[in-house]
């Protein structure tokens, strides 16, 4: 059942938390960082496909950007090793610049799209880069049976 | 699903309360406020110590780093000490300049490549190893006395099958180039090799770390060597003979001992890890001959390498620094008083877990999560009076599931005719551990199993959802 939050505070006082979707990695272009976009079936009635998979594609430019092989890393690198690594120490690298991206992004897409939808996405960084947590939240007052239900649904499968 | 409707009884208790953020009630039966708030460093699964309050991780046996240590402080002392005084009267001040600057190389590459995270992966909460349970077909069904047989999934990389296998340790299935160090009890990113000569498993992050080490020490032992017989020879010059010039000093005599010993092998390792830099392999894959065909297969070849030499070089020394993904250093959320508190606000983390907590969204869901959120881990806090059937065939069935490539691997490394391992056996002293550690499971059936035990205290919710 879809349920409609208007906004965080709502979220806050009446949900409880029913189920997590994880959207796992996709390694079929190495290592590099990159989420799946496939749409996960739980939240077929949650949310629009497109919203998501652009979440998700934004999400996997901004990895690429920090992981992007190109002038910019070359010069942190040889840097970096003429001061034997200390470097590392003091400045920030690009990467943890985009980390800081990545994570107000995810604030702002969970302010302005997924709390009012009742999900929560977890920073993939806090789950060790392995997977896109989105956690479902369903509406208290609408009793535990659906909650109920849906967690039963989620552990028979 | 029983404590859903403890939860829900509360749930007017909490309703009642209109503030978002009420402050912690002290509870008769928990402590609710710990003393202090612990770091994730001190409740870590892994066989790692930590040091300055976390910043600093080492593995838990730090093998013979003091020893590396020692030999390099010993030797370049002795050097600066007693032959520079001779070597900048008789040639050029530039020689304790140069011996510098190597020495200095060495010490900092040497410490950073021990003191950082080398790519450990966190091990998965528990509702990430749920998912992925449910995801694996089980076909014994609920049947709790038979262990699955080790997964495996495949993807295709650049046009390549490969095999990602499931770690029973960490509750995940492998990226690609992960392996899993059971002496640290981690699974690694880019795992190289355990190297017990830095003290650390060498993987993703600290792998330029080593690289520069092993150069530069390879250039400051060959430069200690040359200096050194430079010295001698300066001395027995003028009839006076070899002899008389040891006498002279001494401490030459010791640090060409050293020296001469050390200088082939690690000459050696530097010349065949730039090569698997070129290559853009690990030390792991290398040895198991994953990508060289020896399994049998036609077509293989490094899905990872950039098929030039410069790029992977590039790639793999210069590339961008990837974040440390175990947060030594965050808080651990309060865990056990969230069962009875309704309006706890913390996240609760169960102790194995050390990642439940949200850091990044950590003014949503500090107050959107209330305590049903731990209904999902309590059967993890739950199990630990399970089925005590489960206890003895975990401690054995894992291992070799775990240890097979790694055993394997050890047997590869004495057969392989790699030139690099063969010239390394030949020397005794520095040469044998480090190729060999790839195969780092073999000599330490204890530790694997010990980590087991934890592991199939965790694995107990698999069957609690498949019941």
């Amino acid at each position: 059942m879809a349920t409609e939050f208007h906004n965080l505070q709502e979220l806050r006082h009446s949900a409880s938390l029913a189920n997590k979707v994880f959207i796992q990695r996709d390694y079929t272009d190495g290592t590099i960082c990159k989420f799946q976009t496939k749409f996960p079936s739980e939240l077929d009635s949650r949310i629009e496909r497109t919203l998501f998979e652009d979440t998700v594609k934004t999400l996997n430019n901004y990895y690429a950007e920090a992981e992007k092989i190109g002038g910019q890393s070359y010069l942190e690198g040889c840097l970096a090793c003429l001061t034997v690594y200390l470097i590392f120490l003091c400045i920030e690298t690009r990467y943890e610049k985009v980390l800081k991206k990545i994570s107000r992004y995810i604030q702002e897409q969970n302010e302005k799209i997924y709390a009012p939808r009742g999900l929560l996405i977890t920073d993939p960084l806090e789950r060790g880069m392995r997977v896109i947590e989105i956690s479902v939240y369903e509406d208290r007052g609408s009793s535990g049976s659906s909650s109920g239900s849906s967690t039963t649904s989620s552990s028979g499968r | 699903m029983m404590k859903n409707r403890e939860y829900q009884q509360i749930d007017p208790q909490a309703l009642a309360t209109p503030t978002p953020t009420p402050p912690p009630r002290p509870l008769p039966e928990h402590d609710l406020k710990p003393k202090r708030a612990r770091r994730k460093w001190e409740v870590f699964p892994g066989k790692n110590r930590f040091y300055c309050d976390g910043r600093i991780i080492v593995a838990r046996q730090s093998g013979v780093l003091p020893l590396t240590l020692g030999l390099i402080l010993l030797t370049s002392g002795l050097f600066f000490v007693f032959d520079c005084p001779f070597l900048v009267k008789h040639l050029t001040s530039c020689i304790p300049a140069i011996g510098g600057v190597l020495f200095v190389f060495v010490v900092i590459s040497l410490f950073q490549t021990s003191f950082t995270d080398p790519g450990i992966l966190p091990r998965a909460t528990p509702e990430e190893a749920a998912d992925i349970e449910k995801q694996i077909d089980n076909p014994t069904g609920s049947s709790s006395s038979y262990r699955p047989p080790p997964r495996t999934k495949e993807v295709i990389i650049n046009q390549q099958v490969v095999k990602l296998k499931y770690c029973f340790t960490c509750k995940i299935f492998r990226p690609p180039r992960t392996s899993h160090c059971s002496l640290c009890d981690n699974c690694v990113e880019r795992f190289d090799h355990h190297c017990p000569w830095v003290g650390n498993c060498v993987g993703k992050r600290n792998y330029r770390f080593f690289y520069t080490f092993v150069v530069s020490l390879s250039f400051l032992t060959a430069f200690i060597f040359g200096c050194v017989t430079t010295h001698l020879a300066l001395r027995s010059q003028g009839g006076n003979g070899l002899v008389f010039a040891l006498q002279a000093s001494p401490a030459s005599a010791l640090e060409l001992v050293v020296c001469f010993f050390s200088v082939w092998s690690i000459l050696g390792l530097s010349g065949f890890h730039t090569y698997l830099v070129a290559a853009n392999l690990t030390t792991n894959e290398d040895i198991k001959g994953s990508w060289s065909g020896k399994s049998g297969n036609e077509d293989v070849g490094n899905p990872y390498s950039y098929n030039s030499m410069i790029k992977n070089c590039c790639s793999v020394l210069c590339g961008p620094m990837p974040p440390s993904l175990i947060d030594r250093r965050g808080f651990v959320p309060s865990d056990d008083s969230v069962q009875t508190s309704p309006v706890e606000v913390k996240l609760p983390a169960a102790k194995n877990d050390i990642n439940m907590c949200t850091h990044g969204t950590k003014g949503l869901l500090e107050t959107a999560s209330r305590s049903p959120l731990l209904t999902s881990s309590c059967p993890q806090a739950k199990p630990q009076a399970a089925p005590a059937v489960l206890e003895p065939l975990p401690e054995v069935t894992p291992s070799p599931a775990l240890e097979p490539a790694k055993t394997t691997a050890g047997r590869q490394s004495t057969s392989t005719p790699h030139k690099h391992h063969s010239h390394h056996r030949s020397k005794g002293k520095q040469a044998s551990h480090h190729t060999h550690k790839t195969s780092n499971s073999s000599p330490r059936p204890h530790h694997s199993h010990s980590s087991r035990r934890k592991d199939s205290k965790n694995r107990d919710p698999k069957f609690s959802s498949l019941r």
